[in-house]
């Protein structure tokens, strides 16, 4: 049985329903992250969010972005985040208020962002096809091996400066030198 | 819908916003850099869907994404070092409460 081009009832196409899904599943799981009082609860949002954006990726044609995304912040981020928060909160102290005192202006300066951010893709043209491009992955690795071989160089001593730096400012320090 | 470029910009548009609002409202350390890891997520999903739209990207756009990403888990990766070793001084998380220079 052969699938439809176009969902049946509502006539779009099955590229626009999941569109549509994902970015309600990205935008909800968004506001979740940063309003939610259990900050565990945040951090579990925060994993759904980089799922949803995953599957964004994937939509757009870049299937190693989709991957890695997988990879590096399901993977690892968000457990190092997870991580963090369970050696930070105590079971004594309680969750109390979860806000600055400036929260509602920070509300309001985060909508207009997005309504000057709106606005601004609104009114340019920024020369695009009206279809969208698959990025093959093997041009991906001959551009990332000879175009950007130095950025990637550079990002791999970035993340091994990064490590040391990480365990030297985490490590506990000896008060007595015994 | 998944057309076009402008949804995808406005997407990643009100996810920065989101990000944004969590920087400056929440109290929690670790809060805050989950709200910049969304800002950085959509940054990339900027840089991605240009890429899907615009020919002269078309494969460097992945690229720059994937840097963006090595990028973002060094700075994960030092903020959470430097958020535990306050935590270890101060005992708390709470941003708020790191106010010895203003007593």
């Amino acid at each position: 049985m052969a699938i439809p081009d176009a969902v049946p009832v509502l006539g779009i196409g099955w590229d626009d329903v999941l569109f549509m899904v994902l970015a309600a599943a990205l935008i909800g799981t968004g506001l979740l992250v940063v309003t939610m009082r259990d900050i565990i609860r945040c951090g579990l949002a925060m994993m759904a969010c980089f799922g949803a954006l995953a599957g964004l990726y994937a939509l757009l044609g870049a299937p190693l972005v989709a991957a890695a995304q997988v990879l590096v912040y399901i993977g690892a981020i968000s457990v190092l985040i997870l991580f963090a928060i369970m050696l930070t909160e105590t079971k004594a102290a309680p969750a109390r208020l979860v806000f600055q005192t400036q929260a509602i202006p920070a509300a309001i300066a985060a909508v207009v962002l997005a309504l000057i951010i709106a606005l601004t893709v609104g009114s340019t043209d920024w020369g695009a096809v009206p279809a969208r491009l698959d990025s093959a992955t093997d041009a991906v690795a001959r551009s990332l091996f000879r175009d950007f071989v130095l950025p990637f160089e550079i990002v791999g001593v970035l993340l091994l400066a990064a490590v040391i730096g990480g365990v030297f400012l985490a490590k506990r320090e000896r008060s007595d030198p015994s | 819908m998944s057309n076009s470029l402008d949804a995808y910009l406005i997407l990643a548009g009100i996810l920065f916003a989101i990000g944004s609002f969590g920087f400056l409202a929440r109290r929690n350390a670790i809060s805050m850099l989950m709200s910049i890891e969304l800002m950085l997520n959509a940054v990339n999903l900027t840089i991605v869907a240009f890429g899907s739209f615009v020919e002269s990207l078309r494969t460097s756009s992945s690229v720059i994404a994937l840097i963006v990403m090595a990028v973002a888990a060094a700075e994960a990766t030092v903020g959470l070092s430097i958020v535990i070793a306050i935590y270890r001084n101060r005992r708390t998380p709470l941003v708020d409460e790191y106010d010895t220079l203003r007593q």
